[in-house]
């Protein structure tokens, strides 16, 4: 809602400056967006007439204009064709700057001297109504009476600030000058000066109208219905202190009937729509859309309806979409003689939805929407019939009114000791009544309580701690102490699952990975590659097409992380990312998906060059020893399957993971032909159900008693074909080793000369204890001697000596 | 006479000994004077030739010599061996501005580790930290929070759709509701409940994903100025001991009275900055007393108890903290940023 100020002052008594107004509206709860002073980059213009016009006698199409600025004549070189001489035009002097950024100065123009400019509407951001039609795609060309030498603002009413409030949903009744300035004399505890005709109990004094009647069919859709009659109608332009304010206000001036209606809804929030009286036949009925139904409106689009819409309708068709636009049809006109003005209460959800589902929206369809008062309905045509007779618009003949009903108004309890209670600070009744005055609500005392009659317009007020909250408003929140909460004392505790993820990124985080967030919301296609098509959430209304389901897995949100970083030459990273994935158990949704967290991760490059440093290939390996050391560090011992050949990982550089049997994820490096498509050839990647291994911790680790007896070691390198798994050998060495056999690593893996090309050399280290006794040099020699045989025979291996 | 000859070696072996520059000569001239087939010990074999009264005179002589022979021995080889201390230092020194050995390190996401930070300290006042989904029912996400159908708050809100009935929530406040359900009629309630939220908003203020931490204390006699003390107490935890805070009225559907709380600027401590727009004072979070109808959604009494809910955008105390001017840096996921934190 934008304000102005001048008008406000009108109603209510300012001394503050506009800025300092607006601290205290916002302080108070009504939060001022901005405040714009309508004079800024204006300063140096003033009003000026043509005296002479004479061509530039080196340019066609510049003239030479000697202006009048009534003490002093000035010469304009100006490049506009629109000027007649007699003109009064808007002249920039020297060291003005202009509100559109434009600095003037005193400077030769193709050899003539021009002291100035002369200024167009869109030059001083203005609106091209403010002057003469002859303005349009030239010079603002004003009105004839402006007097040469005065400055524009003031000679345009301009010297006004005007406060753009942000209003909250719970106040529609600050869409309202006067309450506006009900709030400001609240907030500021200046006097209120609101107009008898502010009164919401003021009706028009007119006889009841005969014709045409009213019909509401959807008392639901319409509490109440009433119109004015005017009949000699003049259509005219309104007075310029009318279109100032409107201008003010950001709304066009059109013409009289037009703008009374536009100024009537701004002073008292109640929506106003004018009809040609004669085209309206017979009786005016509320009703909703039949199905098929079209009709024209006022922008020249013929609509179709539906029948959840509410219309304005006489017997034979369609007059207005009701709070959303009027119809071409009933349009007034310059031959309109009759008028009949609209003043009603649509029910907000009814507007909202019409409004969007054709996307008309209009200052009239956002009060209809936040809620206009049913009570101020007739006053605001009483409003409409005192402006139009002193405008000697037409003639006010009559007034309809149909009312379905009135919401109850309350009379609220209010307690200085609740108010007190919810504060943390003493209020005493005495203060709570002075807030009541100055809001000037009616009360009463009940015992220790107050009666407070709450008034139509604010329909916020609904309960007592509503009041309680205008009492804090008054007194300000500042006067609320600070204090901690007392009773009994609670210790802070995250959950387990929440400790585990904080812990499981702090390990990643060590392990060098960098941790992203990507969108939960992904690319149906990357749903059908990486996750669960059948699995998938979607998005009714996605903000694009690409982020139109929710994810199924982690990896495609990081493949488009890698992706991107390496278009940007970002070429080496490390990544990982915990977060949900969100699997529909059913199609279409019926309950609520299950949001399942995982942590997946990709890699791609190498790590950074140091001098001192080995760099470490971000490859297969790599991300393995990721995985490893999640298992670590969670006690888990996670077994690996080579995966059914699939097209998106690499199918011999992949492996499924399992925990307790249990599928828990998987690792691998990318496709080389899905990698290629996107720039991330060699990239590898892992993700895991954070759900199973939270229900695994510790299942991995066993923890032993330190030995008292000394160990002994053993290495030996054995040469297997290629396609032996290392982790089958280490599986056998096990078995055969037995108890004495604490642990076995693979220290060494080598190819090459001189090993044959289909074979490969795995070097061991075996650890030899027993927990009982010290073990002889023969005991430990015969036992390896049988693991390197058992090995020999069952993998076609050979001893490398 | 031998006792010249005694004199004479020694102050030729003194002469030889300050020539001597390593400690293998040193040892070598040793050898050579008092050696078995040294000079000095030569010298001594000529002893027999001396008469009984002057051998024990001679011998006298021989072994203060010898004394002073190897007391200057011992010197020059302490002096050696301190200077070949020296040289090996020298020639061990390293280029000490070289950098270390890299240890791999990543770096956390800077809204984890806000939202780590805020959890941090709100543990520390005895909250509990909860979670709610992210995919909810309209009932939770608005009904419930006295957002009923056809609400004009709900405009403040665009919400994404899964269903007419599901959503993604728009806010964390759901996680109120299912929280005062699963604990009634247990007190007090205390927790935080941080997580993801979306709004079909794009821009650089506004990211369709985003974070918030939300905030519910119930329990009997809690009043806005217990709000208002814990807030204090957060802001000057986050954003140093020097701030204060206010509260402006506002509105919520879910809490009344409402407000909007701003905290000091940390940048210029409330002297008026570009950050805070001149005012010395940056909104940071929404909070307000429970309304009366949340509580009773919940299962609670409203008249048995009172409550205070707040709510906080990680991604915007994260751009405060880090000084960051577009929201959409945070989900770029480019590797130059995430690697400053
Ligand atoms: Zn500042």
């Amino acid at each position: 809602m934008k304000v102005s100020l001048e008008w406000l002052k009108q109603l209510v008594e300012i001394k503050e400056k506009a800025e300092d107004l607006a601290e205290t509206l916002t302080r108070g709860g009504i939060e001022v967006g901005s405040v714009e002073n309508l004079d800024k980059g204006l300063e140096k213009v003033v009003v000026g007439e043509i005296k002479e016009l004479s061509k530039h006698p080196d340019a066609d199409k510049l003239w030479i204009c000697q202006v009048s600025l009534g003490t002093e004549m000035v010469t304009i070189v100006c490049g506009a064709q629109n000027l007649r001489i007699g003109d009064k035009v808007p002249v920039a002097r020297d060291g003005a700057c202009l509100p559109n950024g434009m600095a003037i100065k005193t400077a030769p123009l193709r050899g003539v001297v021009s002291e100035g400019m002369l200024c167009s509407a869109g030059e001083l951001l203005l609106d091209d109504s403010l002057g003469d039609p002859r303005s349009e795609g030239g010079i603002l060309i004003l009105a004839p009476e402006a007097p040469a030498g005065q400055d524009l603002a003031a000679f345009l009413g301009l010297q006004d600030s005007v406060l753009d409030l942000e209003l909250y949903p719970n106040r529609p009744d600050c869409l309202a000058m006067v309450n506006v300035a009900r709030e400001v004399s609240f907030l500021s505890g200046e006097k209120l000066n609101l107009p008898e005709w502010a009164d919401l109990e003021k009706k028009p004094p007119l006889p009841l109208a005969q014709s045409p009647a009213v019909v509401i069919d959807e008392p639901e859709l319409c509490w109440r219905y009433a119109g004015l009659i005017v009949e000699d109608v003049k259509i005219a332009p309104s007075p310029q202190w009318m279109q100032r304010r409107l201008r003010a206000a950001g709304v066009r001036p059109i013409s009289n009937i037009v703008d009374i209606t536009n100024y009537c809804m701004l002073e008292l929030g109640q929506p106003l729509h004018a009809f040609d009286h004669d085209k309206i036949s017979g009786s005016i009925h509320v009703r909703r859309a039949y199905a098929g139904e079209k009709m024209l409106t006022l922008d020249g689009v013929e609509r179709e309806l539906e029948p959840e819409m509410l219309l304005i309708a006489d017997e034979q068709q369609p007059l207005a979409l009701a709070g959303v636009m009027g119809g071409l049809d009933s349009e007034i006109t310059e031959a309109t003689k009759r008028i009949f003005i609209e003043a009603a209460h649509f029910a907000g959800y009814s507007i909202r939805r019409t409004s969007r589902k054709l996307g008309l929206r209009s200052e009239a369809s956002n009060r209809f929407e936040k809620g206009v008062n049913p009570y101020g309905v007739v006053a605001t045509l009483n409003r409409v019939c005192e402006l139009v007779v002193e405008m000697g618009v037409g003639r006010p003949l009559a007034l309809a009114d149909e009312t379905r009903f009135l919401p109850p108004l309350l009379k609220l309890d209010l307690s200085a000791e609740h108010t007190s209670r919810l504060f943390g600070v003493e209020v005493t009744k005495d203060e709570v009544c002075r807030v009541l005055d100055k809001l000037a609500f009616p009360y009463q005392e009940k015992g220790e309580d107050l009666q407070v009659e709450i008034p139509s317009y604010r329909s916020d007020l609904q309960i007592e701690v509503d009041l309680i909250e205008e009492v804090a408003r008054s007194i300000g929140y500042d006067k609320i102490p600070t204090t901690l909460p007392r009773g009994a004392q609670t210790q802070g505790s995250r959950t387990p699952e929440q400790e585990f993820r904080a812990q499981l990124r702090r390990v990643l985080i060590r392990a060098g990975l960098d941790e992203v967030l990507t969108y939960a919301f992904i690319h149906p296609e990357s749903n059908r590659e990486w996750g669960s098509l059948t699995q998938t959430v979607t998005i009714i209304n996605p903000l694009r097409e690409d982020l139109k389901v929710m994810r199924t897995s982690l990896i495609s949100g990081l493949l488009d992380v890698a992706a991107r970083n390496i278009a940007r030459r970002n070429t080496d990273l490390s990544i990982f990312e915990i977060g949900n994935v969100y699997l529909a158990s059913e199609q279409p949704l019926v309950n609520l998906p299950q949001e399942s967290p995982r942590v997946a991760g990709i890699a791609i490059g190498k790590s950074k060059r140091h001098w001192l440093s080995p760099v470490i290939s971000y490859d297969f390996y790599y991300m393995k020893g990721i995985v490893d050391e999640i298992a670590r560090e969670f006690g888990l011992a996670f077994s690996y399957e080579v995966p059914p050949v699939q097209d998106l990982l690499h199918p011999g550089r992949s492996a499924n993971i399992f925990l307790q049997q249990v599928p828990v994820g998987y690792i691998g490096e990318i496709h080389p032909a899905k990698g290629k498509t996107r720039g991330l050839e060699r990239a590898v990647i892992f993700e895991l159900d954070l759900v199973q291994i939270l229900d695994n911790l510790g299942t991995g680790k066993r923890i032993q008693s330190i030995p008292k007896f000394p160990a002994v070691s053993r290495d030996f390198a054995v040469v297997v074909p290629t396609e032996t798994s290392a982790a089958a050998v280490m599986a056998k060495i096990r078995l055969l080793g037995g108890k004495l056999l604490q642990q076995t690593d693979i220290f060494d893996v080598y190819t090459g000369k001189p090993i044959p090309d289909d074979r490969k050399s795995l070097a061991f280290t075996l650890r030899y204890q027993s927990l009982e006794r010290t073990l002889t040099d023969e005991e430990v020699n015969s036992l390896n001697a049988q693991i390197l045989l058992g090995i020999q025979q069952e993998f076609a291996a050979e001893w490398r000596k | 006479m031998l006792k010249d000859e005694v004199r004479r070696i020694e102050e030729e072996t003194l002469q030889n000994l300050k020539a001597v520059t390593s400690l293998e000569e040193l040892q070598e001239l040793k050898v050579k004077v008092l050696g078995k087939k040294g000079t000095f010990t030569a010298l001594l074999r000529q002893m027999g030739k001396l008469s009984a009264e002057e051998r024990p005179v001679f011998g006298q002589i021989v072994n203060e010599a010898r004394d002073r022979l190897e007391k200057a021995w011992a010197e020059q080889a302490a002096c050696l061996e301190e200077a070949a201390l020296l040289k090996q230092l020298e020639s061990e020194r390293l280029d000490i501005t070289l950098p270390g050995y890299s240890f791999p390190r990543g770096h956390q996401h800077p809204l984890t580790r806000v939202i780590e930070e805020i959890e941090t300290i709100f543990l520390g006042m005895g909250f509990q930290i909860v979670e709610g989904p992210e995919i909810e029912t309209d009932y939770y996400n608005f009904e419930a929070l006295n957002l009923p159908k056809d609400h004009p708050a709900r405009e403040m809100q665009d919400s994404f759709y899964i269903t007419e009935e599901i959503l993604l929530r728009t806010q964390t406040s759901p996680v109120q509701i299912r929280t005062m359900e699963k604990l009634c009629p247990q007190l007090p309630v205390k927790i935080i409940a941080p997580g993801k939220v979306y709004r079909n908003d794009d821009d650089a203020t506004h990211s369709p994903m985003f974070h918030q931490v939300e905030g519910l204390v119930v329990d009997r006699g809690i009043c806005m100025s217990d709000l208002k003390g814990t807030l204090l107490n957060f802001s000057r935890q986050m954003f140093g001991p020097a701030r204060e805070i206010r509260l402006r009225p506002s509105f919520f559907p879910f809490t009344e009275p409402s407000a909007e709380v701003d905290v000091s600027c940390m940048l210029c401590g409330g002297e008026g900055c570009r950050i805070c727009k001149n005012s010395g004072w940056i909104e940071i979070l929404g909070s307000g007393m429970v309304h009366p109808r949340v509580l009773e959604m919940g299962g609670y009494d409203p008249r048995e108890v009172s409550g205070f809910a707040f709510g906080m955008g990680v991604e915007r105390i994260a751009m405060l903290k880090y000084g960051i001017d577009d929201m959409r840096l945070l989900f770029e996921n480019d590797m130059r940023f995430l690697q400053q934190f």
